[in-house]
């Protein structure tokens, strides 16, 4: 047990899912050519004025109500000033004095224990451009592009208090928030296109006191296993520097996945943004009852959606956990629960088959052509008999591929199982006359060889063979 | 008939009767700018060609039969810090010398739809820093009544454009006067309608929340006429107010029967020009005559509020101008690395008088001086807001000079920053306020015009315009013609 513990918070940029940016109508497509979105605003024109977006408040005070927060009914937006390239209008417009959510929680779970992590904000700002340097950085590159197709995005910040202790609890605090901005709809949370950033400040101290350390701000996480990694590096290398008779020195320092290590970027020592009411933007009213028509459109949220699948619909907690850890997969399940009565069955294909193929795709459940139509269709196939349980795997796979329907599938490879005893009887017969020892040994006591007599009915017939029926039958006819 | 003399609805009329044309019209304005602008200087772009093209299509539109607005063929400038697509938006500095805009001010849309011609684009004082359109990075221009005189500022192209008969009227910007000072100092009628009843969208800003576009004008149905067409909602400026237009012709009524005028101690106080003030007891006289009911009233805060005003217009200018990095338009100096790029290109595309406010706004928003600076000042400002709600609960109105003197030398003030602050004191609380005002000239003292102001309630332009056009109609005071308007060739008189 070390004599130090690590104190984090985490600061969260959150790209709002919105079709046009914070203040202005270009669009919020990504991955465009550069400076193909921009419009007079964005760039920060002389004489240009914004205008704010309506859906973009919707959706923070989404988030907000979500992370279970206050809304500010009466906020407005501030300028925080400093000179960057990448920043058109030398201010960043954010809620520095009034954001429209605050003192919220979240709860994690950490090693089975429940642990509520306090947020403090959560507030709107707007996106500044970005700076593609021809070297290392913007100090030893020939030349530095700036492309303002980013400069307006929509963002929230959630701000959470240094109340995390461990890299691992950074990283289940992220996955919980990620799940439930998905649930909400209110971001895309993809950390590979930006649209989730995340920026921890760490400091550390000798365990079981309450003041806070100097802290680092730790930038350059491209994945919540980064975040994890870099945490327990910089706690460590700050613990190090202590315990040699050091002191920790407040910067920004970034991290560097090959090497493994955060490095210091800058000496920032508190900038001064001057910040300052936003004059050009009026300040945002909000009514207690559009607040209201609001939270009315937030889903059921992941806790309260797996204590449900435990306890109404009888799933193991490992099920519960997977199905809930997407949106997608989320309401997947209900919407086949609601044509198939058997959750377990149903979870069983989900965190089976339809993992398995997503993940050896690696797409999005989004885009393949499963639905819960086709799946319940399918559990009915089988449950009836008309396919076997290896048969359905095989047209699963067809339907997500090509979202044909599980009958016509079914018909079309003329799949369907063979259960008719009719049918089968001169086959059995066959398979009894060509292996005389197989049928010695069972009548011997053997009971395993009647598997690969079942086995060899199944073979003669492609497999549409009902593994049930043949298994009776032979029994009788050597009985 | 001397055209260029004539106000907007009197054009309107001689167009309407097919007496002169839209073009006649704009070449007259044209001439005038041709022979006038080397000794005034009111322009900092001219735009002939653009001006005959608007006006003969809008003569077109009247062969046609159609129904026009009356400002369709007149002439009008706008200041040079109104964008205009196209044409070049100077804000009379070297960083924006060579910056054209790719739209058009919501104002100048809603102008040029009604069939106003550009002519030009005025000069002032850089980024509307200044009272004497001196400190312009290009050149200095001259009050039509006198050479010596300035014209003042920050809007003196706008106003010495329409004292000059270089257009019919203008557009100016009034962030704490910039309007009504040199309309007073030129003789001419400027006008600072309400927070946000008129689009800033499209002017470029210098204090967010003090600036205000306004027109300057002849006379007051002159007036009317351009508030109708720029007057009310924009869904392009956030602050601008969801209210609907008036007819403000409707206001141009002969009575002020038993109209409130409040008459603020504070602003005739020490400073105040004798001869400035014998003409406002006049003005005063006249109004109580006609039935006015006028009184004093106190506005207590009123003299702490230039210090507060150059406090708040400093701070929100340094972040308003940090856009002018040399990264995407306007002026760049090349060096060896991007913060040398920015301070040298703002060493170099900034005159003193802006240095000095974004000096003295990063200063007053800093850590440490934030609170003893801004804050207070953001108090006194609720202060002196507070002084105007109570002498509203009152009056209908106030009377005060529009600037203390009348337009001061050329040369007197350009570097001497406390007296520049302190000829604002009559303009600058109502910009605090975010009240309407108009200045308004009544006669002359030594051959230099006499400004008197009007201030009323929030949306209460109506008012103004009915006491304004009470005292248009019951003395020969309001309507001034520099000297140079005697020796033109269009001769005749009416
Ligand atoms: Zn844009």
């Amino acid at each position: 047990m070390s004599r130090y513990e690590a104190v984090i918070g985490l600061e969260v940029h959150v790209e709002l899912k919105t079709k046009s940016k914070l203040f202005c109508g270009c669009s919020t497509e990504f991955g465009q050519e550069p400076n193909s979105i921009v419009c007079p605003v964005c760039l920060g024109l002389p004489g240009s004025t914004g205008v704010l977006n309506k859906k973009a408040v919707e959706l923070a005070v989404k988030a907000g109500l979500a992370l279970n927060c206050e809304i500010g009914t009466y906020t407005w937006f501030d300028r925080k000033n400093y000179f960057y390239p990448d920043l058109p209008k030398g201010f960043q417009i954010s809620q520095v004095f009034r954001p429209i959510a605050y003192k919220g929680y979240l709860d994690i779970d950490v090693n089975g224990q429940n642990k509520r992590v306090r947020i403090t904000r959560a507030h709107l700002e707007e996106d500044p451009g970005k700076l593609i340097h021809s070297g290392g950085s913007i100090t030893n590159s020939r030349s530095t592009n700036v492309d303002y197709n980013r400069s307006g995005m929509p963002l929230i910040e959630i701000v959470s208090e240094p109340e995390l202790h461990s890299g691992e609890e950074a990283k289940a605090y992220l996955e919980k928030l990620k799940a439930i901005l998905e649930y909400t709809g209110v971001s895309d949370v993809k950390m590979e296109q930006g649209s989730l950033r995340c920026d921890a400040n760490v400091s550390v101290r000798p365990a079981g006191t309450a003041g806070l350390g100097t802290k680092t701000e730790i930038k350059n996480m491209n994945s919540f296993r980064a975040v994890q990694r870099a945490i327990e590096y910089e706690a460590k290398r700050q613990i190090g520097v202590l315990e040699d008779g050091g002191r920790v020195i407040q910067e920004t320092r970034g991290w560097d996945e090959n090497k493994g290590e955060t490095l210091s970027q800058r000496n920032k020592e508190n900038p001064d943004y001057r910040c300052f009411i936003e004059h050009d933007l009026a300040p945002i009213g909000l009514t207690q009852q559009w607040i209201e028509e609001v939270k009315a459109t937030i889903p059921e949220l992941p806790d309260a959606r797996r204590k449900r699948l435990i306890h109404e619909h009888g799933l193991p907690d490992y099920d519960a956990g997977v199905i809930i850890s997407s949106f997608g997969l989320a309401e997947f399940f209900d919407a086949t629960l609601k044509k198939y009565s058997d959750a377990k069955t149903i979870s069983n294909w989900i965190t089976g088959e339809l993992l398995r193929l997503l993940n050896a795709r690696n797409v999005e459940l989004n885009e393949t052509k499963i639905t819960p139509g086709r799946l319940a269709a399918l559990l009915q196939l089988i449950e009836k008999g008309t396919i076997s349980n290896k048969m359905g795997k095989e047209v699963f796979e067809e339907v997500f591929e090509t979202g044909k329907e599980p009958e016509q599938i079914v018909k079309e490879k003329s799949m369907l199982q063979i259960s008719d005893e009719g049918q089968l009887t001169g086959i059995i017969t066959e398979v009894i006359a060509g292996n005389p020892k197989s049928v010695a040994d069972f009548k011997s006591g053997k009971e395993q060889a009647i598997g690969f007599l079942v086995g060899q009915v199944m073979k003669a017939t492609k497999g549409q063979a009902n593994p049930g029926i043949v298994n009776t039958m032979i029994r009788e006819r050597l009985g | 008939m001397e055209i260029h003399t004539l106000p907007v609805h009197r054009l309107a009329e001689l167009m309407e009767r097919k007496e002169v044309s839209g073009e006649e019209v704009t070449r007259v304005f044209l001439e005038r700018i041709d022979r006038q602008e080397k000794e005034i200087k009111a322009f900092i772009t001219v735009t002939p060609e653009e001006a005959l093209i608007c006006a003969r299509a809008f003569d077109e539109k009247r062969a046609r039969g159609d129904k026009l607005s009356p400002l369709a063929g007149v002439p009008m400038a706008v200041k040079d810090n109104i964008c205009t697509q196209g044409v070049k938006t100077t804000c009379a500095s070297q960083i924006l010398s060579n910056y054209i805009p790719p739209c058009d001010a919501t104002v100048v849309e809603k102008l040029k739809a009604a069939g106003a011609v550009l002519v030009g684009k005025c000069n002032m004082d850089e980024f509307a820093m200044g009272v004497s359109t001196e400190n312009s990075a290009f050149f200095a221009t001259k009050n039509p009544f006198d050479y010596e005189a300035a014209p003042g500022g920050s809007s003196g192209g706008s106003a010495a454009a329409v004292a000059a008969g270089e257009a019919a009227f203008a557009l100016g910007s009034d962030t704490g006067g910039g309007v009504r000072q040199p309309a007073a100092f030129c003789g001419v009628i400027g006008c600072k309608p309400t927070y946000g009843s008129v689009s800033r969208s499209g002017l470029i800003s210098y204090a967010s929340s003090l600036d205000h576009i306004g027109p300057l004008a002849r006379d007051m149905t002159d007036l009317a006429l351009i508030l109708n067409v720029i007057y009310g909602y924009d869904a392009k400026d956030s602050t601008s107010v969801l209210q609907e237009a008036p007819d403000f012709q409707k206001s141009l009524r002969n009575d002020v029967k038993g109209v409130k005028i409040g008459l603020p101690g504070e602003y005739f106080g020490a400073g105040l020009e004798p001869q400035v003030a014998a003409k406002l007891r006049e003005a005063v006289r006249k109004l109580e005559e006609l039935g006015a009911v006028c009184e004093e009233v106190e506005m207590p805060h009123t003299e702490y509020a230039v210090a507060a005003y150059y406090l708040i217009a400093a701070a929100e200018a340094s972040s308003n101008l940090a856009r002018y990095d040399g990264v995407r338009h306007g002026l760049r100096v090349e060096a060896d690395d991007v913060t040398n790029m920015f301070n040298k290109t703002r060493g170099a595309g900034f005159g003193n008088e802006v240095k000095r406010r974004i000096l003295l706004g990063t200063y007053a928003l800093s850590t440490g001086h934030y609170e003893e600076c801004y804050l207070k000042a953001l108090e006194v400002r609720t202060l002196v807001r507070q002084d105007f709600d109570r002498a509203f609960a009152k009056f209908d109105c106030l009377l005060t000079p529009a600037n203390p003197a009348t337009a001061f030398k050329a040369g007197a003030k350009t570097d001497d920053f406390p007296a520049v602050c302190l000829s604002d004191v009559c303009t600058i609380p109502v910009n605090m306020a975010g009240l309407p005002a108009l200045s308004l000239p009544f006669g002359m003292a030594e051959g230099l015009p006499v400004g008197l102001q009007l201030i009323g309630r929030h949306f209460s332009e109506g008012t103004l315009l009915q006491v304004g056009y009470t005292l248009e109609q019951n003395t020969g005071q309001t309507r001034l013609s520099p000297g140079l308007f005697a020796n033109n060739s269009f001769g005749g008189s009416r």
